[in-house]
């Protein structure tokens, strides 16, 4: 018989808070397979009665043995974001089913350049790409749009000159007195701007709420970007 | 059952005469969605009710409006588990739009715009216990909670009372609709927490 | 933004996983509807509750419905001509 997935435990070995309202949870997770950057995983609470609820996150870290990072963002009034943000603490054990989703994933060997785009925490999936890049000749460009400065995941790490990494942001609402960008939503400008021209074919991976990808989605083909080469991933309406 | 997350509580549960076996108390009105939401124009809003002996009765939203209403206040009880209490509504009852409606029927297949369908027993349709209704809490019916006009059915779970609907199919044999093909249960009293197939 | 609330079938990965040993949302399938082939990932995803619903994206017929019990999965391939799976060694 071949073995379907199957809940694993993870233990919480490390919290980083990331903004005001999202932090990344590093968990420790025996057996753990490995994952190809951009994939996911669902996470299962239970409630000492045994009432349980379960939510679908990406991984944010690179392979890593069976260490896995996930970044999550509160949302609303919910019932599972508000617990991982807010009384999650070290030592303490959820439980982890994957890693799921073949789809939305940069392998590692392919050649063609990269272009990320990401919505707020759409950035995590691209992050994990980032991640994995190590030390790959692959040219990588990031366009990351965020309503103001404090929303930024990551902080230290992006600013840090990666090289073979062009990181640009794309406020919404305030930017920083130097973005030499007014703040606005994603548009055509920005793509030519800070994007890999059509001709260069790159793979295109963008990730965030429904609204955000299919705007940014119909950019790219605007520009005249092959569909074929553009992966989306969409919130849709998360449940918190 | 799993290993147990500390501290976690989920949401609460509640213990009310009122909720039915496995509900939970709303306050605020969730929106599920199995599709794109269906914009339908006045002008081109029509319901009917056809039979299987041939006839057709159809209203368009003027002759709809011209019926006596109804405002029936209602608890509603989702199969997701939530359950809102005393739930404001306008609107017609099944009772007036039947009566001038012959046939031998014992099934009804109420379908929508977007190609949702739903079926239950007609006489569940009957006697005080249906409406289509086109007004929620005083306003107009908004298209998210299946407006311009859905159906009304509170004593069996929300799913069986059809969003945007477009008509009923009196039928002579039960024909599941669009979940209780997919696994849910062939009639849902919540009562009896008749959720999935088998239940 | 009403319209807006799907998401992608990537979503599909982690409940089907329960069922198939592969991911299916990488196979090819072709829409019953409009006969356009795509990846499941590409589908167009509602829900999660009461039930997934996979939507072609181009003509926006159903593919797929999956619902998950506490005892038992149903899942519905009523809209799919055929699903093309990639076999792996």
């Amino acid at each position: 018989m071949i073995k379907r997935l199957t809940w694993r435990v993870a233990t919480v070995t490390e919290i980083r808070q990331e903004t005001p309202t999202a932090r990344t949870l590093v968990f420790d997770v025996p057996g753990w397979p490995g994952h190809l950057p951009g994939q996911h995983v669902d996470v299962k609470l239970t409630a000492d009665d045994g009432y349980s609820a379960q939510r679908s996150y990406s991984v944010a870290n690179g392979d890593d043995g069976e260490r896995v990072e996930l970044t999550v963002q509160r949302v609303g009034d919910g019932e599972v974001s508000p617990y991982l943000t807010e009384v999650l603490e070290v030592g303490d054990q959820i439980e982890l089913r994957g890693p799921v989703g073949g789809w939305f994933v940069w392998r590692p060997h392919s050649s063609p350049p990269v272009l990320l785009i990401g919505g707020g925490s759409g950035i995590v999936p691209l992050m994990a790409m980032i991640r994995s890049r190590g030390k790959s000749d692959t040219p990588f460009r990031l366009l990351y749009s965020l309503r103001d400065p404090g929303q930024l995941f990551y902080a230290g790490e992006l600013e840090k000159v990666m090289a073979g990494v062009e990181v640009a942001y794309l406020y919404t609402r305030t930017a920083p007195p130097d973005a030499g960008r007014a703040p606005g939503r994603i548009r055509a400008a920005d793509l030519i701007a800070y994007g890999w021209p059509p001709e260069t074919a790159p793979d295109v991976f963008v990730c965030g709420p429904t609204g955000f990808v299919e705007a940014a989605a119909d950019l790219l083909t605007g520009l005249g970007h092959d569909p074929a080469k553009i992966k989306t991933e969409r919130f849709g309406p998360t449940g918190g | 059952m799993g290993i147990i997350s500390r501290a976690f509580q989920g949401r609460p549960r509640d213990h009310d005469e009122k909720l039915p076996p496995g509900q939970y108390l709303v306050h605020d009105f969730p929106v599920l969605s199995a599709g794109p939401t269906p914009r339908v124009p006045l002008d081109r809003w029509e319901f009917a009710i056809d039979t299987p002996e041939g006839e057709v009765h159809r209203w368009s939203w003027e002759e709809f409006q011209a019926l006596p209403q109804e405002t029936p206040t209602v608890d509603l009880h989702c199969v997701t588990k939530w359950s809102k209490f005393g739930t404001e509504w306008k609107g017609v009852s099944l009772d007036v739009l039947m009566e001038d409606v012959e046939s031998a029927a014992e099934y009804a297949l109420a379908y929508s715009h977007g190609g949702y369908t739903t079926n239950l027993p007609l006489e569940d349709l009957l006697d005080g216990k249906a409406w289509i209704v086109y007004e929620f809490d005083g306003e107009e019916l908004a298209p998210a909670h299946g407006g311009p006009a859905r159906l009304l059915v509170p004593h069996l779970y929300l799913w069986k009372s059809a969003k945007w609907v477009k008509g009923i199919r009196l039928l002579n044999e039960d024909w599941p609709g669009f979940w209780e093909t997919a696994g849910y249960h062939n009639y849902g009293d919540p009562w009896r927490e008749q959720r999935y197939q088998g239940d | 933004m009403e319209h807006l609330d799907y998401q992608d079938g990537n979503a599909l990965a982690g409940p089907l996983s329960e069922i198939f040993t592969f991911d299916v949302t990488v196979a090819q399938g072709t829409c019953a509807g409009c006969g356009r082939r795509g990846a499941l990932a590409e589908l167009r995803v509602y829900g999660p509750e009461p039930g997934l619903v996979a939507r072609c994206p181009g003509c926006e017929e159903v593919v797929l419905t999956f619902v998950r019990g506490p005892k038992d999965a149903w899942l519905d391939l009523r809209g799919s001509v055929s699903l093309r799976i990639p076999i792996t060694e």
